[in-house]
């Protein structure tokens, strides 16, 4: 309950303006020493998440980027075969000793996964784009969660020194299978709202406005309504209101034609640039000025 | 409201926490009747979570739980509403409610809709509009040869007339036979080969130390193949009644056999039903089924159905190797032009479009509906599928794929 309430505060005091529910789930994660499982579209900030869970436990931010093929050498541990190959060469003559040294600590390569349990401090660990990597990792990954070991056939088991406070993202590209979910707490991260939104502008971009940040929040709620391909998010927002700050906006109102010629900034299709139209563009500053 | 009510009194804390434990039984039950999967873990983190404080204000406990209980979006959404009707005694929006809390035998189901099929009650409802006693069809010796001794007799009889559960069984084989052959795509996943593109160092070293460190034997990685995903959109409406018993047990003798595959059903709305099919045993993938098919038998709005499909689920289920196969007989009460709309969409999407339609194999029959016609120009092959040899005759085009 305290725990709860301290980590709303640290989030708001790092600059990770979450929503209410996102407090709960992270002093969970604590109390149940489970993974957090966060879903939602492209661009609502489920990377921030990560970054500003890091920088509450005040410790290290470890990632994984996860894509189709990732296998155990780049996400556990690997040899590091360039120095096993010289160290053979220069013992030349002595077989017996050789195999021992080369398969000791020294010329092991840490990847994410290894060097997210081997900390002395526990840190967070990010598993970004979960659905992106295929079953077979995620079976991998569900007995690492579990477990907090690893076992190197050449060196033994590797025990965890302390358990990461792990997060994983999806976008929902595949379904993720029904047991890596119920290992987890799970968090839908959804587009924020319009205050919550403009409060994001004003904490993330310098120099903007607290007017202009509700216009553009509003405008983009307005925008995120229409039918479009590709549904603007957070980051795009913050990209647009740096682009109005950078180009000395002050007022939506006052410069219709800059807006609509910014647009690019939110709308990265073909197809939702030609479906906005300039009288469109004019509707949505007029509603929210 | 029994969550909020702790007063200092040890015994009466005691008295509370028994009655909660009561409770919280009594709420995963719920929680599962609703179909999320909650297991024994959860339970007593659960319990955990109530001890460590979160039980003092509803409005925490509430968003504790979800994050405990729900495993995606759609339990995301539904939570609140059947948190605040258990806890909170508000009345939940009926839709939770039907999604699953209504016992399955009050409501239409596919299941019942198959045992009247297999119960010989024949076809019922919309297809009395259409001949009912026409000839079985030959498919003009498409069909592939093996196995026919067993299927022979069969292969060609309408799925309207498949009563024996013999028969049912053996459309369910070929359909796990029509699975196997799909071929396999290539993917990044490596595998050990002798003969390969990669060199796997690691291997390759590993042996090189009984010579002294000089790699004589090399060792090669090479990719992995893995299966196409298949995504089958069944109609469920009145008109294909006679069928959809058949093609559930294809699907599912398909979803059994693809690691990589999804079904939908739809009539007026659409249906998310892969997990249901995942089932092994094909008779409770069909009562699990009986919980979704809310209105089967009905009429069908293929246009909306495949707009919902297009905006929720395509994003994920579709990508560039990805076969959609609709079964359906383009009985359309809604607006073609939609249907037209969400085709070439959907076109956009995925690698090929089959539209198997039972009705095809009748003598007679021409694509007149017109959301057939506003979706025929956007569909790779239009076949038939009445019969077992007609969906044998499928299998080369789809291997081909």
């Amino acid at each position: 309950m305290k725990a709860r309430d301290d980590i709303a505060k640290s989030l708001a005091a790092c600059g990770y303006i979450a929503d209410g529910e996102l407090a709960t789930a992270v002093a969970l994660m604590q109390l149940l020493k489970r993974p957090l499982l966060l879903e939602g579209e492209a661009g609502v900030g489920k990377t921030e998440v990560a970054k500003a869970l890091a920088s509450v436990h005040a410790t290290e931010l470890i990632r994984l980027q996860c894509y189709e093929g990732l296998d155990q050498s780049s996400a556990l541990y690997e040899w590091n075969y360039q120095r096993q190959l010289l160290a053979i060469e220069a013992h030349r003559g002595q077989p017996d000793t050789i195999e021992d040294q080369i398969f000791s600590e020294k010329y092991l390569l840490e990847r994410p996964l290894l060097a997210a349990i081997r900390r002395a401090r526990p840190p967070v660990l990010l598993i970004d784009e979960i659905d992106r990597a295929d079953d077979e990792f995620e079976a991998f990954l569900l007995e690492l969660l579990s477990d907090f070991q690893v076992s190197i056939p050449e060196l033994g088991t590797v025990k965890a020194t302390s358990i990461p406070h792990v997060v994983l993202t999806s976008n929902g590209t595949r379904e993720l299978s029904d047991a890596l979910r119920r290992r987890c707490l799970y968090h839908y991260v959804d587009y924020p709202d319009v205050d919550r939104e403009a409060r994001i502008i004003l904490a993330r971009i310098g120099g903007a406005s607290a007017s202009l940040a509700l216009q553009i929040a509003r405008l983009v709620e307005g925008l995120r309504k229409e039918e479009l391909r590709k549904v603007p998010g957070v980051a795009e927002t913050l990209d647009w209101a740096a682009a109005l700050v950078g180009l000395d906006v002050r007022d939506l109102k006052d410069q219709p034609e800059l807006v609509h010629d910014t647009l690019m900034c939110l709308l990265k299709t073909h197809e939702d640039r030609a479906r906005i139209t300039r009288e469109i563009t004019a509707r949505l500053v007029g509603k929210v000025a | 409201m029994s969550c909020c009510g702790a007063t200092p009194d040890h015994e009466d804390l005691d008295a509370v926490a028994r009655l909660l434990v009561g409770r919280l039984g009594a709420f995963v039950k719920t929680l599962r009747d609703n179909g999320f999967a909650v297991g024994l873990q959860e339970g007593q983190d659960a319990a955990a979570v109530m001890a460590a404080g979160y039980a003092g204000k509803p409005g925490l406990l509430r968003s504790a739980f979800k994050h405990l209980f729900a495993a995606r979006k759609s339990e995301w959404d539904r939570f609140d509403g059947l948190f605040d009707a258990f806890w909170l005694g508000k009345r939940v929006r009926s839709r939770s409610l039907v999604s699953g809390a209504a016992p399955a035998a009050n409501s239409p189901s596919l299941k019942s809709l198959q045992d009247a099929n297999a119960g010989q009650s024949g076809p019922q409802g919309a297809t009395d509009q259409i001949p009912s006693d026409d000839p079985p069809r030959d498919a003009g010796g498409e069909g592939r040869s093996e196995g026919a001794s067993r299927v022979e007799t069969l292969a060609d009889t309408d799925f309207r007339r498949l009563a024996d559960p013999q028969q049912v069984a053996l459309a369910h084989e070929a359909a796990a036979r029509l699975a196997r052959v799909m071929r396999t795509r290539l993917t990044r996943r490596d595998q050990v080969r002798r003969k390969g593109q990669r060199l796997d160092l690691r291997r390759t070293i590993h042996r090189s130390i009984s010579h002294g460190g000089v790699p004589i034997a090399l060792v090669h990685r090479r990719r992995k193949s893995k299966p196409l995903r298949l995504v089958v959109l069944l109609d469920a409406s009145g008109s294909m009644s006679a069928y959809t018993a058949v093609f559930l047990r294809f699907i599912h003798g398909v979803l059994d056999t693809f690691r990589e595959a999804e079904a939908f059903l739809f009539h007026t709305r659409l249906a998310y039903v892969s997990d249901a099919m995942k089932e092994r045993d094909a008779a409770r993938a069909l009562d699990r089924l009986s919980m979704m098919a809310q209105g089967a038998g009905g009429g069908t709005r293929i246009g909306e159905s495949l707009q919902t499909f297009n905006r929720w689920h395509a994003a994920r289920v579709l990508h560039s190797r990805s076969c959609v196969m609709i079964v359906s007989d383009g009985y359309d009460t809604g607006d073609p032009a939609l249907l037209g709309r969400e085709m070439a969409q959907l076109r956009r999407r995925c690698r090929r479009i089959v539209w198997l339609n039972p009705m095809l194999g009748w003598d007679g029959y021409a694509p007149e509906a017109r959301g057939i016609k506003a979706a025929l120009p956007h569909v790779d092959l239009y076949a038939p599928a009445h019969t077992l040899r007609s969906l044998a005759a499928l299998e080369p085009y789809l291997a081909r794929l």
